[in-house]
């Protein structure tokens, strides 16, 4: 890597930390609302 | 097209993604580890950027995902105003803030590619206040769809202000060709064909294939779980 690595470095970590926290925000909000719809007996089979 | 009518309905698109959720996801993952072999590992060097043409296979595709997504949010906004699909409204919630993120790393990904190109983090050119408007513009459809108690009248704003503020989309596109920017013009969306080399331009698709896969699979999460939260809500208002 060059001089510059902590750049290249850093653009790889945004997209880590913004992309990877939104899909496990989304995985455990649908989980969540999953949950909520079982403890009120609103879950089904599909 | 039939096809897509039959998805309109909230309970066939759920059954829909639940099937195609798992494989897609697999998808996901298995193009990222080829997509990232391909940018870090494989591609060479540019002869004139250097190192720093890797923070383009992240940058390119996430300015295209933001803009397709604008767009999307525009086509679902006209479906809800004009023909009140009921899944069109729950999937713009959804879709918004998966837009936002796309956004936001373009943002700052290029930034990081500014600095040791430019000597700046930013500038206010053409392209780059144009990108920064549609990040806000995707914050304000977060915050207008939220803003009323009637989530109906919520998702209606927000659909009159994705259909306003798509005319942002082609000002990004052809800032470059406009107006002096500091920003490169277009090197692959080109009539004349792309101008990049096909060892960079193959990670470069590749890697875009990899952020739509992505794309698609957040926004199938994210509709569920809203099809679910309105399930909720009707349960709460009407027990």
């Amino acid at each position: 890597m060059s001089s510059y690595s902590v750049f290249i470095l850093s653009a790889y970590l945004v997209v880590l930390v913004v992309l990877g926290g939104l899909t496990i925000a989304s995985l455990s909000a649908r989980n969540k609302v999953r949950r909520e719809l079982s403890a009120r007996g609103l879950d089904r089979k599909r | 097209m039939a096809d897509l009518h039959f998805l309109a309905n909230p309970a066939r698109f759920r059954r829909f993604s639940q099937r195609v959720m798992p494989s897609l996801g697999f998808a996901t993952v298995l193009a990222f580890a080829v997509g990232l072999y391909l940018a870090l590992l494989q591609s060479p060097p540019d002869y004139q950027q250097g190192e720093t043409v890797r923070i383009m296979f992240v940058h390119v595709p996430s300015a295209w995902l933001s803009m397709g997504g604008y767009a999307l949010l525009a086509v679902l906004g006209a479906s809800l105003l004009v023909w009140r699909h009921p899944l069109a409204a729950l999937m713009a919630r959804a879709a918004a803030p998966v837009g936002a993120c796309f956004a936001l790393v373009c943002l700052a990904t290029g930034s990081l590619w500014g600095r040791p190109m430019w000597g700046t983090y930013w500038v206010w050119d053409a392209r780059l206040t144009s990108m920064l408007l549609l990040f806000f513009l995707y914050l304000g459809h977060i915050a207008l769809s939220r803003a009323y108690d009637d989530p109906d009248r919520g998702d209606r704003a927000a659909a009159i202000l994705a259909l306003v503020g798509v005319i942002n989309l082609p000002i990004i596109k052809f800032s470059v060709d406009w107006w002096n920017t500091l920003h490169q013009p277009a090197s692959i969306t080109r009539l004349e064909g792309p101008a990049i080399h096909p060892t960079i331009l193959i990670p470069l698709l590749w890697m875009a294939g990899s952020f739509l896969l992505l794309f698609i699979l957040l926004v199938l999460v994210r509709t569920e779980t809203e099809i679910d939260r309105r399930r909720l809500e009707i349960a709460e208002q009407s027990a």
